[in-house]
């Protein structure tokens, strides 16, 4: 947990949002996060982002299915209690297939589903601080990390950028376990100019 | 930088003159305002045949299964074409949000929230026939292969039956997955805007505390797409391995290897015209047909006449196989099929399925808001009567004249049917209500490429020459 002063910026165009992100990226202030209603493409390249690895951890995942599959099975019709189903091979690798590539899938969806909310530190009880409660909706919206000396910078600096709104907020920048309905002591929402 | 520019040919996705916000407020109006009447009155009887399913499924469950019209010769009758049926009518919805987003088919996004959650609740009903044609029902956990004091005495992998509870049960997992996923930041839309505490709470849960980072939105995508390409094969899967719940068997009219194609094509024939029956009441009753257009019915029209042909030729080829296999027990299977004394279900496939359809060719009919209604009745009436005519018509006279039999279903399975109705339109009602009915993040994706008034802006660059065009495009972004 830890409480910061931000100033936040909102476009109403992704347009004007692209320019801005340059901008501020060679401006020298520190870059909290920035939030949009839907995912624009190209983005994560004009933040330098890097590619997100979550298909590789899906593969895995894959593979532990495949495995799991083929190797309980294997274990159950040849070791465990094996059966004789009118003679034919106890290991009949080609009847596995439908099961293994069952499990494989539910394996590599559950666990790629699971990764994606911890990595993205998202689950029922999890609150966030909003900035602007339209940035889900048709705003998109930029947040610097500042302090109380470069507050009035900051705020000069983000009008430059064609801004149609800005603000200095204080407020938790991690996640905290609450309920949006209710309003934290710490989410202090001051509007510079609105 | 994304290219912003689409075709004049391709007719816009989404009408009228919308702006982000103006799709924001579209789509959750309906969720932040009362419900009107015809919502009431339709939820009334929806929960209405749900508990006359629940009561017709509480006889059999308290007398057992003889109160079923099926018998020794007949062992599947009614109960397992209802399952072919519903989880034939799922396969639409993942199709549309997994197939069609690997083809990158724009006019997906309009219709692929609502054909997901139609894909779970058939699901849903679908997998209610096999547990309760168990008998004992009680028992129904024994298909699970966990540690058992009865040995363990595992389930036998290399059933047919056994690959079902795995498809099944997978498939639906995944469809929820998928589905539950794309709605998160739609939820959160919904929690950002809501004015009264309770709806705050509620979609602030539902939401996960999702709020769009651009970190975010990229995994999101990675996942989205991961998922699509798990899903096609698995869709393709599923309805596999239930044509092989027959097709495994030697029975005339079963044993056959053009099952899991035919099956599969049969199964998104009548998935696509289930998501017509809802969406045509949908966008009527909650004002959308900015969002499902037209446009819309008429690919999902394609689509129909495209798999309904590919039905045809399967039925076809059935018969021409039972004559070219010289098989006598083949032969009279298909004989009796046409006219025996079930000629009538027959006669019913073959005139929904395979006539109907083609009238979907002309392009009038396929734009054509009520034909396009009753036609998506009418294919579902013809896949209905091919799973009857596929289970009963194969069953009725086994190899032995003796046992030969006529199978006509009890109140309790037309009971157990019409409660899969109420189940399945009781959770349609409420996720109309209280969920994004169409996926608002994905259409504001597509708004500036396939909205009406942004492809009016496009006409100067229309008018461009490609090398023009091209040598703008090179110098705009540097």
């Amino acid at each position: 947990m830890a409480i910061k002063k931000f100033a936040v910026a909102c476009y109403n165009d992704e347009e004007v949002l692209f320019p801005a992100v340059k901008k501020v990226r060679h401006s020298g202030f520190k870059l909290h996060d920035v939030y949009t209603p839907f995912p624009v493409h190209g983005l994560d390249h004009a933040l330098g982002l890097k590619e997100t690895d979550l298909h590789v951890a899906g593969f895995i995942y894959g593979i532990t299915g495949t495995a799991t599959a083929v190797g309980f099975m294997s274990w159950i019709f040849t070791s465990d209690w094996p059966i004789n189903f009118g003679g034919k091979p106890h290991w009949s690798l080609p009847a596995f297939i439908p099961i293994t590539f069952e499990l494989t899938v539910l394996f590599a969806a559950v666990g790629m589903v699971l990764t994606f909310c911890y990595l993205n530190q998202i689950m029922p009880g999890v609150k966030k601080h909003v900035f602007h409660p339209r940035q889900s909706d048709d705003l998109f919206v930029v947040a610097l990390e500042i302090s109380d000396a470069n507050e009035q910078e900051a705020i000069n600096f983000l009008k430059t950028t064609g801004a149609v709104e800005t603000s200095v907020q204080i407020a938790e920048s991690e996640w905290w376990y609450g309920r949006f309905d209710k309003e934290e002591p710490y989410e202090k929402y001051t509007t510079v100019n609105g | 930088m994304h290219l912003k520019y689409e075709s004049f040919v391709r007719e816009p996705l989404v009408d009228g003159e919308k702006n982000y916000h103006q799709v924001t407020e579209d789509i959750v109006r309906p969720i932040e305002q009362k419900p009107g009447r015809m919502w009431y009155v339709g939820f009334f009887f929806s929960v209405l045949l749900l508990g006359w399913g629940v009561f017709s499924v509480f006889w059999e469950v308290y007398y057992g299964i003889g109160v079923w019209g099926i018998n020794r010769t007949v062992g599947w009758g009614w109960d397992i074409t209802n399952f072919v049926w519903w989880v034939g009518i799922g396969h639409a919805g993942t199709l549309i949000s997994a197939i069609l987003l690997l083809f990158r088919q724009g006019w997906r996004t309009g219709v692929n929230r609502a054909a997901e959650a139609m894909t779970i609740f058939a699901v849903m009903c679908a997998g209610q026939f096999p547990i309760f044609h168990m008998g004992r029902v009680w028992d129904a956990f024994f298909v699970l292969p966990y540690p058992n004091s009865r040995g363990p005495l595992w389930p036998n992998f290399n059933s047919a039956l056994m690959w079902d509870v795995f498809a099944i049960s997978t498939y639906f997992t995944v469809s929820l997955l998928f589905w539950y996923s794309g709605l998160v930041p739609d939820f959160a839309t919904i929690r950002d805007r809501a004015k009264t505490k309770l709806r705050k709470r509620l979609y602030g849960l539902a939401s996960f505390g999702w709020t769009g980072t651009a970190k975010n939105w990229q995994r999101h995508e990675a996942l989205s797409l991961v998922l699509a390409g798990l899903s096609t094969p698995l869709v393709l899967s599923v309805h596999t391995i239930v044509s092989f719940d027959f097709a495994t068997s030697v029975i005339p009219g079963w044993h056959t290897t053009i099952f899991p194609p035919y099956f599969v094509a049969g199964a998104i024939f009548s998935g696509f015209a289930m998501v017509n029956t809802l969406l045509i009441v949908c966008r009527k009753i909650m004002g959308l047909e900015d969002y499902i257009t037209v446009g819309h019915l008429e690919a999902m029209n394609k689509v129909i006449v495209l798999t309904g042909s590919i039905v045809g030729v399967a039925y076809l080829t059935e018969l021409f196989m039972a004559w070219y296999s010289q098989v006598v027990y083949e032969q009279d299977a298909f004989k009796w099929r046409i006219m025996g004394p079930y000629w009538w279900s027959y006669w019913a496939m073959m005139t929904c399925n395979v006539v109907s359809p083609q009238l979907f060719w002309f392009k009038k009919l396929r734009r054509n808001i009520p034909f396009t209604f009753v036609m998506s009745i009418v294919v579902n009436i013809g896949m209905w009567f091919e799973r009857f005519v596929i289970i009963v018509t194969s069953l009725y006279r086994d190899y032995l004249p003796g046992s030969w039999t006529y199978y006509s279903p009890t109140w309790t399975e037309m009971g157990f049917y019409v409660g899969t109705f109420g189940l399945f339109f009781t959770c349609f009602f409420l996720f109309a209500k209280y969920f994004p009915v169409i996926a608002i993040a994905e259409i504001k994706f597509i708004l500036k490429t396939s909205g009406e008034s942004f492809k009016k802006d496009m006409a100067p660059i229309d008018a461009k020459s490609t090398e023009e065009f091209k040598h703008e495009l090179e110098h705009a972004h540097h």
